[in-house]
């Protein structure tokens, strides 16, 4: 083992070996190294063009396509997103995620960020009790999440009603017009701030315990250390997070569409602009529109995204 | 850097293989589409993953359907049948299997044989030409087994295209605990519900009943109660519609139901949903305006056990003008024949001959699975005195549903019955919480019906 590790190492460049031998080993080396690697892609790379890629080129394909029940299959080219970027349904879905995220991001990211710079100064058995706690919501399948979310904002039998019952008063209903956004937000927060905080609690485990010392001996507090020292060295897997969270928002589609028989109406077709691509190809058989929208949020995404890493781009060290 | 290059290569092969194949199959189903059908008999072939077992080696039809007792049906009809087999399943109920349905039209394959459908979903599925017409396959062998109304429902101009089973003429349910301690009597007219409604209030009772966004069948019967004709469509002119959303009968029906919402004399909660049964079993609501089949589904939902058992009875619907009463219907399904059946005279045979039999039909009235279009059932005795033990022994079938069966004259659906129900429960939701009249209702729903018509190709008559 030790022997064959040592015969494939390249000869360090100082030790005097024949040139011709060292460069026909080592393209002969690389060559078998190159396709080893292939080999090891391989398997990542079929499923990735399988099921990412080829829909992808077919979405698009269908997307330049439109069907009316009454006239068939005709091309349309890009007449499909001109009608998605002026339809009122698709724009009010795109709006909804927009603020959505707006706000949702930011209290997410605060939370996550509280628990692990919180999990990362404690070094008790209960911190790590209360690591794996917080962590469990996302272990919990988002359509069991919020159907569980779900039974708790019912108006009839939820906790919440019970407890006004005592006061004879009426809990407010979370998934009512007026507060669905929040009723919605703390599902998500709920579901995805620990593992946030995983990432960002990982990251504050990198940091080299070093640095601490030389800050107290400077004469830094807890405090101190927390946000002028922990939080910028994290902000790496902070604008990961961001980026992830951003994504996710923009794509906004299980938790709703869950909800969406629980909620009188409040949640319809076109509540989000996922919800509404589904609503177009599975139950009104436009599947054609419906690619049509979902690459149009792709785009809305792409921009959102774009825009975000650029009025970031000073401190990203990961995406520049 | 080569070894990436023909990398590249094959995946750009691989997308042109893909995207010609999709080339190839838009344009087989365009052919097929325009085809006549001119189909020779091919022999189905032998299906494995049914949920049922085989009675005969007979070919085999594959079934999609969701009534509860559907195994005895499927067993009743392959033990009847030498020539044929069914292979059911159950792929979800309603709009689960809908979605289902629509995806293998859209795939060109995958559908089974013979699917259960609702009246309602015929037109969107056979202006895609996934619906056998079942005309020369004998559907007027069996025509002289139900009403006027129930076949109207799955004909289109001259063409049939399912066999009926199941039907939902409306009545009205109601509380006896609740009427008999406020003294209210069922009301024969809406005018009167609206008061009996407002005196139970005034008298400090619950809820009379429950406006829900979520069943815009339900407010399109009460509309045409009224006297609306939502739409009028025949295949015979593929590409015309007519839609009337906003007559004055349907704006009617929207702000009757709006200003006893705004009142806060009915309800506004989604029906088919947990707090809504939890809701009829606590004696939330007086009455429930419902079809001939709620008792079986409030039964199975678990109504009408413990504290309210014994307290329900049923009531013809009320009506706008007693002088001239109007009888409407509330879902019921039927057997349609896909036109990816390889079989399409087999096919026909099973939904003709499904859920047919005296035993199946007998298990299923009596159980309140369904309510029975065939004349047969509804015409006997047995039938029309039964005394329901959801209603406390009332003899509801002669008292209401079937009245109301035989009044019931039928319905014309749109092919984009879907998408319009959709829009009709956001109007009904926005009306729920104030967000608009039913004038406005009734006026928006119809601007945004014709424009997406037009945008699916017809030529529309307002």
């Amino acid at each position: 083992m030790s022997y064959a590790t040592a015969v494939e190492t390249p000869s360090p460049p100082n030790q005097p070996t024949a040139p011709a031998v060292s460069t026909r080993r080592r393209s002969l080396n690389e060559r078998k190294k190159a396709r080893i690697g292939l080999l090891f892609v391989a398997p990542f790379a079929l499923v990735f063009v399988a099921f990412l890629i080829l829909p992808l080129v077919y979405a698009f394909y269908l997307s330049l396509y439109s069907k009316g029940l009454a006239t068939g299959v005709v091309f349309a080219g890009v007449k499909n997103y001109a009608t998605a970027f002026t339809d009122p349904s698709f724009l009010r879905g795109v709006w909804f995620v927009l603020r959505f995220a707006v706000v949702l991001i930011p209290v997410q990211m605060l939370v996550s960020l509280a628990v692990a710079l919180v999990l990362d100064a404690l070094t008790t058995r209960l911190a790590r009790v209360a690591r794996l706690m917080i962590f469990l919501p996302y272990a919990i399948p988002a359509v069991i999440g919020a159907l569980m979310w779900g039974f708790l904002y019912s108006p009839t039998f939820g906790p919440m009603q019970q407890l006004a019952k005592i006061f004879g008063a009426n809990a407010p209903f979370l998934l009512s017009p007026d507060l669905v956004f929040v009723g919605l937000m703390n599902v998500v927060t709920w579901q995805w701030a620990g593992y946030y905080m995983i990432i960002i609690y990982a990251a504050l485990q990198g940091i080299d315990s070093s640095i601490y010392e030389a800050a107290r001996m400077d004469g830094a507090n807890s405090w101190q250390v927390a946000f002028r020292i922990k939080v910028p060295m994290v902000s790496s897997a902070l604008l990961l997070i961001l980026v992830f969270a951003l994504i996710g928002t923009l794509q906004f589609f299980s938790e709703p569409q869950i909800l969406r028989p629980l909620s009188n109406g409040t949640i319809g077709p076109d509540f989000t602009p996922n919800i509404y691509a589904f609503s177009q190809a599975f139950s009104y058989a436009n599947f054609n529109y419906a690619s049509a929208i979902s690459f149009a949020l792709g785009i809305v995404v792409f921009i959102a995204v774009y825009v975000f890493l650029f009025l970031t781009r000073k401190r990203g060290s990961i995406f520049t | 850097m080569k070894r990436r290059k023909r990398f590249a290569g094959v995946i750009a092969l691989a997308t042109g293989l893909l995207l010609s194949a999709c080339a190839t199959s838009a344009n087989n189903s365009g052919g097929g589409a325009s085809g006549a059908p001119t189909e020779e008999e091919k022999t189905p072939p032998k299906l494995t993953n049914c949920t049922n077992k085989m009675k005969n080696d007979a070919p085999q039809v594959s079934v999609w359907a969701w009534y509860p007792n559907m195994p005895n049906v499927v067993d009743n009809f392959n033990e009847n049948h030498t020539d044929v087999q069914i292979c059911w399943n159950n792929v979800g109920a309603g709009t689960d299997e809908y979605t289902k349905v629509q995806t293998a039209i859209s795939a060109g394959k995958g559908l089974a044989d013979v699917v259960m459908l609702e009246a309602d979903r015929l037109s969107s599925f056979s202006i895609q030409n996934a619906l056998v017409d079942l005309t020369p396959y004998g559907a007027d062998e069996v025509k002289g087994n139900f009403r006027a109304g129930a076949w109207k429902d799955v004909t289109q101009g001259d063409k049939v295209f399912a066999i009926p089973v199941d039907g939902g003429p409306m009545g009205m349910i109601y509380r006896t605990d609740v009427f008999k301690k406020y003294q209210i009597t069922p009301p024969a007219t809406w005018d009167q519900y609206a008061a009996a409604a407002q005196k139970l209030k005034d008298a400090g009772g619950p809820h009379f009943g429950d406006l829900g966004s979520n069943v815009p069948a339900l407010f399109m019967a009460l509309q045409q109660q009224k006297g609306a004709v939502p739409f009028d469509y025949d295949p015979a002119r593929p590409k015309d519609l007519t839609i009337k959303l906003n007559d004055q009968a349907s704006k009617d029906v929207l702000n009757y139901w709006a200003d006893l919402a705004k009142r806060g004399l009915v309800g506004t909660q989604d029906q088919f949903t947990t707090d809504y049964i939890s809701g009829v079993v606590g004696g939330k609501y007086a009455t429930y305006v419902s079809a001939a089949w709620t008792p079986g589904y409030l039964t199975g939902a678990g109504v009408g056990k413990g504290s309210s058992k014994g307290v329900w009875a049923a009531a013809p619907l009320p009506q706008w003008d007693t002088a001239n009463p109007v009888s409407v219907n509330w879902g019921g399904s039927a057997f349609a024949v896909s036109t990816q059946a390889p079989s399409k005279r087999l096919a026909a045979i099973v939904a003709k001959g499904i859920y047919a039999d005296p035993a199946s039909l007998e298990e299923g009235w009596k159980k309140q699975i369904i309510f029975p279009l065939s004349k047969t059932v509804q015409d006997s005795p047995d039938f029309i005195n039964n005394k329901s033990e959801f209603f406390n022994g009332q003899t509801a079938n002669k008292d209401v549903y079937v009245p109301a069966g035989n009044a019931y004259k039928g319905t014309v659906y749109a092919p984009i019955q879907v998408y319009y129900y959709a829009q009709l429960q956001a109007q009904l939701a926005k009306i729920i919480n104030g967000k608009t009249t039913g004038d406005q209702a009734a006026d928006d729903l119809q601007a945004q019906i014709v424009k997406y018509a037009k945008s699916q190709g017809f030529n529309v008559t307002a």
